[in-house]
């Protein structure tokens, strides 16, 4: 059995550069990190987000500052960067809240759990929050 | 629960169940919450100027469903980083400084959200 049984690796202490490289990275995978970290990146840019709410919504005055800071910046931040960050954030919104589906979809159907539709459905929601970034980010800066 | 006797809980903190089923029903809250506003941004007459858009979210039936998206919203934040901090963050005073931090930030955002609901 010890013999023809393969050792398998042990991470005991994953190192960050060395070990996580290593890992093989499925559809399924990068749905899951990808969810995390877009789940995060919207916690921390919580604050900035409400400061859109309150600028769009407030006054015909604050309308003007919140749609003037996406052409010409916002305090040292340049408008393309705004743009830049708000189409980071139209990405999170999107992939976390397919992701997000996919989880109830498996949640209610338990048929969903296989290796199948994890692949599938996690292509999907990564395909579809990347499309729809696309379009709107090419009307956020003006192609159309 | 029993918490005495030979079948008394001896494991697990038991809030699992409720950070699960909360976190999903959050998440139905703020994907029918992006449904309606979609609906409205694009089946509203005239140009997407300061009219249009305050004038959505000024309507009662939308205060109601803004203000308990913005409590949704806190409440699944705060289940989804503890278990960020949980996961990645081993020394317990750290985790607790971060999970204090993830606290404050998300009721400053209630706070501030809420108050600029309130005066439209």
């Amino acid at each position: 059995m010890t013999d023809t049984a393969k050792k398998r690796p042990e991470f005991r202490n994953i190192n960050a550069f060395k070990d996580l490289t290593t890992y093989r990275m499925t559809a399924a995978a990068w749905t899951s990190i990808l969810h995390r970290a877009s789940g995060a990146v919207m916690f921390l840019l919580l604050p900035l987000v409400i400061w859109f709410f309150d600028t769009s919504v407030s006054s015909e005055v604050s309308f003007e500052r919140f749609t003037s800071a996406f052409s010409s910046g916002l305090g040292i931040v340049p408008g393309w960067l705004l743009k830049l960050v708000s189409l980071g954030l139209i990405w999170g919104y999107l992939h976390h809240m397919f992701a997000g589906i996919r989880h109830l979809i498996m949640d209610i159907d338990h048929h969903a759990v296989n290796n199948q539709f994890g692949k599938t459905s996690g292509l999907t929601a990564i395909g579809l929050a990347i499309v729809l970034t696309l379009l709107l980010g090419a009307r956020l800066f003006g192609l159309y | 629960m029993t918490d005495y006797g030979n079948k008394r809980t001896i494991v697990g903190a038991h809030y699992g169940m409720r950070d699960w089923l909360s976190q999903r029903v959050t998440a139905i809250l703020m994907v029918l919450f992006t449904i309606a506003l979609i609906a409205q941004v694009l089946l509203k007459h005239g140009p997407l100027g300061y009219d249009l858009w305050a004038g959505i979210f000024a309507a009662q039936w939308m205060k109601f469903l803004t203000f308990v998206v913005i409590l949704a919203l806190a409440y699944h934040a705060w289940v989804g980083m503890r278990n960020i901090w949980m996961d990645y963050i081993k020394p317990v005073g750290l985790r607790l400084v971060l999970e204090v931090f993830t606290i404050v930030w998300l009721l400053g955002c209630v706070g501030w959200g809420t108050q600029v609901l309130w005066r439209l």
